[in-house]
């Protein structure tokens, strides 16, 4: 090591690197997609039964409070993990500073957007709201 | 030195120097092919939550808007849309699993790589074709 160490000891034990973040990015893609695994072949089980089914059978499936709880986590860690996902292939093929942190502010809100909506349609059915 | 294929163009950097080789140069090793269909599949996933908002708020809101999305979905082109819907998830949820896999520390040998690469693919295929195939029977099912 000829060159001066310019990493301070206190910078060294945080851990959290020049984004002051650390690995929580890293973290948190992995936990949601673990989260996402059962979650989303619940998902696909529970659509399949109901492949052409009547716009009520559907509603009172949701209405049913353990697919409702179900149904709102997927949607939570779906937004979630699309959200950090798409960050990070933004942050990888946009490197013109205004159109890449333009595209990180869409991306954060469009995913939380489509989760409300999704959200919001779930509580209605969950509340028996028609 | 500015005919250099590749050369960086009139931007800051110098002209001349190399570039790594990589998209045009080489063969695509089926690693590389399954972590493009990663994030491909990903992309496609996200695209796949809007339909997902849309048909949750068609159901919320009642039979008229989700005569809507069914009509829609039940054509053919909304078919080819489910299923490949079907297949990126199917096949993101098993590439996924291989990585969370890796995170543990296994599977990183070039041989065992390349082998896990070809299997996520065979059975993606296989698994959405497989769902998809219940879910027309399901279909056909009812409307008898």
């Amino acid at each position: 090591m000829t060159q001066p160490r310019i990493r301070t000891p206190l910078g060294k034990i945080e851990g959290l690197g020049s984004a002051r973040a650390g690995t929580h990015h890293f973290w948190a893609l992995r936990v949601s997609s673990v989260a996402l695994i059962p979650l989303s072949i619940w998902f696909v089980a529970s659509a399949l039964a109901y492949v052409g089914a009547e716009q009520g059978a559907v509603a009172a499936y949701f209405a049913e409070p353990i697919n409702a709880v179900l149904m709102f986590l997927f949607i939570v860690a779906c937004a979630y993990h699309t959200s950090l996902g798409l960050q990070t292939i933004i942050e990888d093929y946009f490197h013109q500073e205004s159109l890449k942190i333009t595209l990180l502010i869409l991306n954060r809100f469009a995913c939380w957007i489509v989760a409300t909506v999704a959200g919001y349609a779930l509580i209605r059915m969950a509340f028996g709201v028609h | 030195m500015s005919d250099i294929p590749n050369s960086p163009g009139p931007s800051g950097r110098p002209y001349g120097r190399p570039l790594s080789p990589h998209l045009q140069i080489y063969r695509w090793p089926i690693t590389m092919i399954a972590s493009i269909t990663h994030r491909a599949t990903g992309i496609a996933l996200a695209a796949g939550y809007v339909l997902l908002a849309w048909w949750l708020i068609a159901t919320a809101l009642g039979p008229d808007a989700y005569d809507v999305f069914a009509r829609l979905s039940g054509n053919i082109i909304g078919e080819i849309v489910l299923f490949g819907f079907l297949w990126s998830l199917s096949y993101h949820l098993l590439n996924g699993i291989r990585h969370l896999v890796w995170d543990i520390g296994y599977g990183f040998r070039v041989p065992t790589a390349q082998l896990t690469a070809a299997l996520v693919f065979v059975f993606s295929l296989l698994l959405a074709a497989g769902v998809f195939a219940v879910g027309l029977m399901v279909k056909a099912g009812l409307s008898v």
